[in-house]
């Protein structure tokens, strides 16, 4: 079924393995350490969440997976493992050979991540061409086809249009179909749904559930959105300031986490709360990457910081039942 | 449970309104289209707002719903086609000169991107104090300027520090505290607020929403509050507006909204928004939609929403649905909704 020729991995092995990456990103004003030390796996059929705010680290993360960085970051440290390989070890053409067939991924913003000039049928038939050597005609039957599955109507007729002859969902359903074309083991999101009106973004997810289920995918989701991981994920990895503060199955996390952060976030939401009553805000804001403090990269917001916190920063260990967090403090919050 | 009854009639003016004075804000049958001929956008279609001091209007839709040519529109930026705007019992269409500078102080606005809002060159105290180059009498001199741009940064929680800063040493919920603070510089009555905290970070909205419900408290101010995040309009609205196509489809009472919705529209907005109960993971009771929002140039015919509803019959084609009124639970605005078939 597909050109590389490592076996796909089994259910128990993860499908991505990623240990301790860094990456480093050069600014004007110097080199900052954007991603530090993240480490997660997935295995196929199961959906992992990295959470995070903007600047977290979270989406620098996923391009990396993908060896899609921006020229001015670089990775700087770690693996990643996909069917017994380190893609960061790999040259460039083998690199390439994993995109699509073993991990691809979907952006949050369609209308940049397709071609303006190609009719859609063409680009989504392209991985048909380049990975499997089929015709420009039978890529394109391929394309329809997989339009149809992702619920294009007048999949035929429309496989001629240019990507801004559809809507936001419509060319979210084309760059989901393109990246599914291969059957890839890792499905990688970054904010699929951001962009999109609530009654979309809830066809989109439930695409891309189906598809998951259909393909027996490792899903990775990308999102700052707490009840998207609440609604859509088996695992989540919160991260904060380019390090993971805490990991674990979703439901043990958001009914008792165990970092500081992670609380803040989940009781800044105003789901439940009572009107008039303000909300238990986490104070101040996230660090610039260019000043995060030495000790615990959370101390200046933390509600339980003390003098260690400042002295050291703390491990990510584990908490049990499979789950860990980078805090000092973590069995206050338990009882707390 | 208080009973529905359907009528065509329109619903009954709210109790501020009977007391003898006008509410703040009543807007009564506006429309508003764009282009000519063919091409004719229709954004607003006979919509009814009202809004009393110091009360929270949540209005929410998705994109091409009208809520921000509604929000032109409360400004006095866009010229309604039909149907009346009345602040106070005035018509803000009809000043003209001094009476509708005036009045355009008592209507401020803040906007979704305080990266985007903000003149990179000025620096906070000129940012805020800007308005007043306008609206000169205000804050007549120099010194009482100062020192009201003091009184207006720590109201919104920054420092007095932060007067000479700019833009660009601010995090973006400061920056949208700057945005409250320039809003708030000419007193307003009314602050029609776009999104304002969708482009924050989560931890950051919190502190935003704070601050936006302590000025209500502490100086009366009312909001009209645009937003797409259900549980955000939950949080800040007393009532809340529901858009769809240029059409108000449902409007009442916060909890009524939300405990009892009675449009198909409404129902399936809050079923498709995911909620952080990770026991409801399941998207299986969800209520999915058919397809996606018709183009606002091409209206479908009878009820608007028919073509993605799953309670569609022959008659939502044909028909105008009915204004279907109901009690609120508790003290306030009717219950309203234009069904055929309300849940």
């Amino acid at each position: 079924m597909t050109t590389t020729s490592a076996p796909a991995p089994s259910d128990t092995a993860p499908a991505l393995d990623v240990e301790g990456l860094c990456v480093d990103l050069s600014t004007p004003s110097g080199t900052v350490r954007a991603v530090n030390g993240v480490s997660f796996s997935v295995r196929r059929g199961r959906t992992l969440a990295l959470l995070g705010e903007s600047g977290c680290g979270k989406s620098m993360t996923a391009l990396s997976v993908v060896g899609l960085l921006d020229p001015a970051a670089s990775v700087t440290g770690g693996a990643v493992r996909v069917r017994g390989k380190d893609t960061l070890r790999l040259s460039p053409a083998e690199r390439r050979k994993l995109a699509g067939p073993v991990l691809s991924i979907v952006f949050q913003d369609a209308l940049t991540a397709l071609n303006p000039v190609q009719p859609v049928g063409r680009q989504i038939g392209e991985p048909f061409r380049i990975h499997r050597g089929l015709s420009r005609r039978q890529a394109e039957e391929k394309a329809i086809e997989l339009m149809t599955r992702v619920g294009i109507p007048e999949p035929r007729q429309r496989a001629k249009s240019y990507p801004h002859q559809f809507s936001g969902g419509m060319r979210q359903r084309l760059l989901i179909a393109m990246a599914v074309a291969l059957d890839p083991d890792v499905l990688i999101a970054d904010e699929p749904t951001t962009a999109l009106d609530v009654t979309v973004q809830a066809q989109i997810m439930r695409l891309l559930r189906d598809l998951q289920d259909e393909r027996h995918m490792a899903v990775v989701l990308i999102t700052h959105d707490l009840a998207v991981v609440a609604q859509r994920a088996d695992d989540v990895v919160v991260m904060y300031a380019g390090t993971v503060v805490e990991q674990g199955a979703v439901h043990d996390v958001f009914t008792s986490p165990r970092h500081p952060y992670t609380r803040g976030l989940l009781d800044s939401v105003p789901e439940d709360a009572e009107r008039g009553r303000p909300l238990p805000a986490v104070p101040g804001s996230p660090p610039e990457l260019s000043a995060v403090p030495p000790g615990c990269v959370f101390q200046a917001r933390c509600p339980l910081v003390r003098e260690r916190c400042v002295r050291e920063r703390p491990s990510l260990r584990s908490t049990g039942d499979g789950r860990s967090a980078a805090c000092h403090f973590s069995e206050e919050l338990d009882r707390a | 449970m208080p009973e529905s009854r359907a009528t065509t009639a329109a619903p009954e003016p709210r109790a501020e309104g009977t007391d003898g004075h006008p509410p703040l804000l009543e807007v009564r049958g506006v429309t508003k289209s764009f282009g000519s001929g063919r091409r004719r956008l229709t954004a607003l279609d006979g919509v009814d707002v009202q809004l009393g001091r110091g009360q929270t209007l949540g209005l929410v839709g998705e994109s091409g719903c009208g809520k921000s040519t509604l929000a032109r529109v409360l400004l006095g930026l866009e010229r309604p086609d039909a149907g009346t705007v009345r602040y106070d019992g005035v018509d803000p269409f009809a000043l003209r000169g001094k009476e509708l500078l005036n009045w355009r102080r008592r209507v401020q606005m803040v906007f979704q991107d305080p990266f985007a809002s903000l003149n990179a060159r000025m620096s906070a105290a000129d940012l805020i104090g800007e308005p007043w180059r306008t609206h000169r009498d205000v804050v007549p001199d120099a010194k009482a300027r100062e020192k009201r741009i003091r009184e207006l940064l720590s109201l919104v929680g920054l420092r007095e520090s932060d007067a000479h800063r700019y833009p660009n040493e601010f995090s973006g919920g400061q920056r949208q505290r700057i945005g409250i603070a320039r809003a708030l510089a000419l007193d307003p009555d009314l602050i029609v607020c776009d999104e304002p905290v969708s482009a924050l970070d989560l931890s950051v909205q919190a502190q935003v929403l704070n601050v936006l419900s302590e000025l209500q408290s502490r100086l009366g101010v009312a909001y009209v509050f645009i937003s797409h995040d259900l549980s955000v309009v939950r949080y800040i609205s007393d009532r809340v507006t529901v858009m769809y196509l240029g059409k108000v489809i449902e409007h009442g009472e916060t909890e009524d909204v939300f405990e009892r919705p009675q449009h198909p529209y409404t129902a399936a907005l809050m079923s498709a928004a995911p909620v952080l109960d990770t026991s409801r993971a399941s998207d299986d009771q969800e209520i999915q939609l058919k397809g996606e929002i018709p183009s606002p140039f091409d209206i479908p015919s009878g009820c608007r929403f028919r073509t993605r509803c799953w309670r569609a019959e022959d008659r939502c084609a044909t028909e105008a649905p009915p204004a279907v009124v109901r009690e609120p639970q508790g003290m306030g605005d009717a219950h309203t909704a234009l069904c055929h078939f309300p849940l």
